[in-house]
């Protein structure tokens, strides 16, 4: 394992002071060399994890491939709320095709960038969970049994939130969607096998794979920045909460991307030819309750007639992603 | 350069004398052997810069074609059947973004059930998908007509099937002509498209289109087939100038002057159909046949003037219209509205069913009598239609269709006629 503890965090916070730092590793907030290759005033809801997760991820592409980007988009709430035409938020060349095809188009981009000599110009496709897990399945794992030279970036938020959140193979059980409603015996969604997207990327055996959430966007964009100087197929899978389909407050996105992660139900690692090579650890660990109550789409597991027995059932999805991924610092385990 | 060569092999050559550059191939029989032999013509460093990718699905060649064309590169990929019906909605988008692409349609039946042998259901499924579609009656005209393809789809902007008989023409040896690469070097220019994912200059392609847009954008698809009404013909004609052969174009007459009767057709039976016509010429009948080339766009106005002189035509088409008869009769007689011409629909040759001389010659007199009934079936084999028919009034759990049929017909199902 590739981790190294960081001991210099603020008590209580999740602020890494700059000032600890050296200069190389220290953030910047603003700068000119920014390409907002996402601009503002695309239509996004208030609190929208996957607008901020893309802008992030995009312009840390644009960053480490010397702003020679090309961009694919699957269809979906990213490509509808940045292309309302002429509107268009892309700042970068930029293609939608279908639902489905995100990460054959992206292999067509780039084969056509090889054969132009133009290797320098660099391919991302994206998409959200519904086209990454579901429909775009087929695709993406063509793409990586392939190894085309192509990032692929899911943007999780764990169901199809642009046709009104249904249920798509990334809604974690329990969770109230519009085709998985909390009603019955077994109410929310059903408890399946789950899709591990990032797992199945990892049998692929491609060179690069991580997972990373909008709390920590630095994190984001140095997982970005290390993909960008990787060839080959590297997948990245966000984690962008909702507050639309999660019942959440909008100010309240980057704290329940954060509790997702100290809860272990969404671990953060890297992963290199199917191997983990580092994990980012849970700093203050916290029962499911807290990440689960705050989210209206697990208001039924709380309400007049609760469900502890299916909370618990939650928290041992977590617990066993705590122990499979070590995310707790040594001892604490 | 002459050549005795399977119509599969000289596609694929024509192909490479295109110089594409993005080629991405799925097995699916009729059409295997083209991507195939591209394959190896790349791997072996024959034709290069190309591209060529190896994909999951039909839906994944037409997606990484798309990818590549908008990237600027030219794209080719080819399929059948069930493989054209998998990559339908990349089919769709691919013309809707304008993307000159070029496949191959080794045209096969669909299934339910299964049958892998040649009939047009497969690209006339696709009819409205704003890819134009050409038809080869003979491996030479495939060949040439990939040419023309490029040549049109790029200076248009939109895609282009190049439909061949399936087995009949794709497994078919015969002489072929294989042009020279400096003949289709000056024939084809290099492609320049009208958009390009480029950093240098960046634009979004594929954005969402609202109400306020979306009609302009269909109708300009129509306006470029309406265009390539016009240009066809003329880039038949240049065709010809370099390579020094009749081929392509919208439509082809044989013996039509005249004629009382015209046999419309499209594909390889022609060949079949001119062999019976040049039969019933020789015993004084007063019929001819025109054949269709180009079948999207339908030349309406020059099918109306090639049948304005006869009494009555038969449009034989390899393609059903469920529930209503003809798919290409339709059309021919959307052409003729206000003639007063007298038109027969033959449905023949489904799923690969022989479509003989004999069959037609009795068609054609029949037509000539006006004895023939609006939509004919060549061939259809009524007892065993009526005894499933039967089968299906007596018992209500009387099973699956297509294995009764076969049952009934009994081992020797490939007794035709």
């Amino acid at each position: 394992m590739g981790f190294q503890p960081v001991k210099f965090y603020q008590t209580g916070t999740y602020t890494v002071g700059n000032r600890l730092l050296s200069d190389a590793e220290r953030s910047v907030q603003a700068g000119e060399s920014r390409s907002n290759s996402i601009n503002s005033g695309h239509r996004a809801c208030q609190g929208c994890g996957e607008a901020l997760g893309a802008r992030y991820a995009i312009d840390a592409a644009m960053a480490g491939s010397n702003n020679q980007l090309i961009a694919v988009n699957a269809t979906g709430c990213l490509e509808v709320f940045s292309t309302p035409y002429p509107e268009s938020s892309w700042q970068v060349p930029w293609i939608h095709s279908l639902f489905g095809n995100a990460p054959a188009v992206a292999t067509g981009v780039a084969a056509a960038m090889k054969v132009k000599g133009k290797t320098n110009v660099r391919i991302v496709a994206q998409g959200g969970d519904g086209s990454t897990t579901d429909i775009g399945f087929g695709c993406l794992s063509g793409m990586f049994e392939r190894n085309d030279d192509v990032l692929y970036i899911c943007y999780d938020n764990e169901a199809y939130m642009n046709t009104g959140v249904q249920r798509s193979s990334a809604t974690p059980p329990a969770a109230r969607t519009a085709t998985t409603m909390p009603v019955g015996s077994e109410p929310g969604n059903a408890f399946g096998q789950g899709k591990n997207l990032p797992e199945i990327a990892m049998a692929h055996g491609i060179p690069y794979v991580a997972t990373a959430t909008v709390a920590d966007l630095r994190d984001l964009e140095y997982k970005v920045r290390r993909a960008m100087n990787i060839r080959g197929a590297r997948y990245i899978h966000l984690s962008v909460p909702c507050p639309l389909g999660w019942g959440t407050a909008s100010n309240d996105t980057i704290r329940i991307a954060r509790l997702a992660k100290e809860c272990g139900m969404f671990p953060v690692f890297e992963a290199e030819y199917g191997e983990v090579i580092s994990v980012s650890k849970i700093r203050h660990p916290v029962p499911v309750e807290d990440y689960l109550k705050p989210q209206k789409r697990f208001a039924h597991l709380f309400g007049k007639t609760p469900h502890p027995e299916t909370v618990a059932r939650i928290q041992a999805i977590a617990d066993r992603n705590i122990r499979k991924y070590r995310l707790l610092e040594e001892g604490e385990n | 350069m002459l050549k005795q060569t399977e119509g599969s092999k000289a596609v694929a050559e024509a192909i490479a004398l295109c110089r594409p550059e993005v080629i991405c191939a799925y097995p699916i029989s009729p059409q295997t052997h083209i991507v195939e032999a591209l394959g190896e013509i790349v791997k072996s460093g024959e034709l290069t810069p190309c591209e060529f990718i190896n994909v999951e699905s039909e839906f994944a060649a037409m997606s990484v074609a798309i990818g590549a064309s908008a990237a600027g590169a030219r794209s080719y990929t080819a399929t059948a059947s069930q493989g054209l019906l998998f990559m339908a909605e990349a089919v769709y988008n691919a013309s809707g973004l304008g993307l000159p692409i070029v496949m191959t349609v080794a045209n096969r039946a669909i299934g339910a059930p299964i049958n892998i042998w040649n009939d047009h259901s497969d690209s006339l499924s696709q009819r409205d998908s704003g890819w134009m579609q050409l038809f080869a009656e003979t491996n030479q005209e495939a060949v040439d007509l990939h040419i023309q393809a490029f040549r049109l789809a790029e200076e248009l902007s939109m895609p282009i099937m190049v439909c061949m008989d399936g087995f009949i023409l794709t497994h078919a040896f015969e002489r072929v002509d294989i042009p020279e690469q400096a003949q289709v070097d000056a024939y084809l220019p290099p492609f320049e498209p009208r958009q390009v994912l480029d950093p240098a200059a960046p634009v979004s392609i594929g954005a969402m289109v609202g109400p306020e847009a979306f009609m302009e954008v269909r109708y300009l698809a129509h306006a470029k087939q309406m265009q390539a009404i016009e240009r066809i013909p003329q880039l038949a004609a240049e065709f010809k100038e370099i390579f020094g052969r009749d081929s392509g174009g919208l439509l082809r007459s044989y013996c039509t002057e005249g004629a009382d009767t015209i046999i419309i057709a499209m594909g390889s039976v022609l060949g079949t159909i001119k062999d019976t016509v040049d039969e019933m010429r020789a015993e004084g009948h007063k019929i001819g046949v025109l054949g269709i080339i180009s079948y999207r766009p339908f030349p309406l106005e020059q099918v109306k003037a090639a049948l304005i002189n006869c009494r009555r035509f038969v449009v034989l088409e390899k393609s059903l219209a469920v529930g209503m008869g003809g798919i290409v009769a339709t059309d021919v007689r959307m052409a003729v509205t206000g003639t007063g011409l007298k038109g027969y629909t033959a449905i023949a040759g489904l799923g690969g069913r022989p479509i003989t001389k004999a069959s037609l010659h009795k068609l054609f007199r029949e037509a000539e009598a006006e004895t023939l009934p609006p939509v004919t079936f060549l061939d259809l084999d009524w007892i065993a239609v009526d005894k499933q028919l039967a089968r299906e009034k007596h018992t209500r759990r009387s099973g699956p269709v297509a294995e009764n049929i076969l049952h009934d017909k009994g081992i020797v199902s490939a007794k035709f006629g």
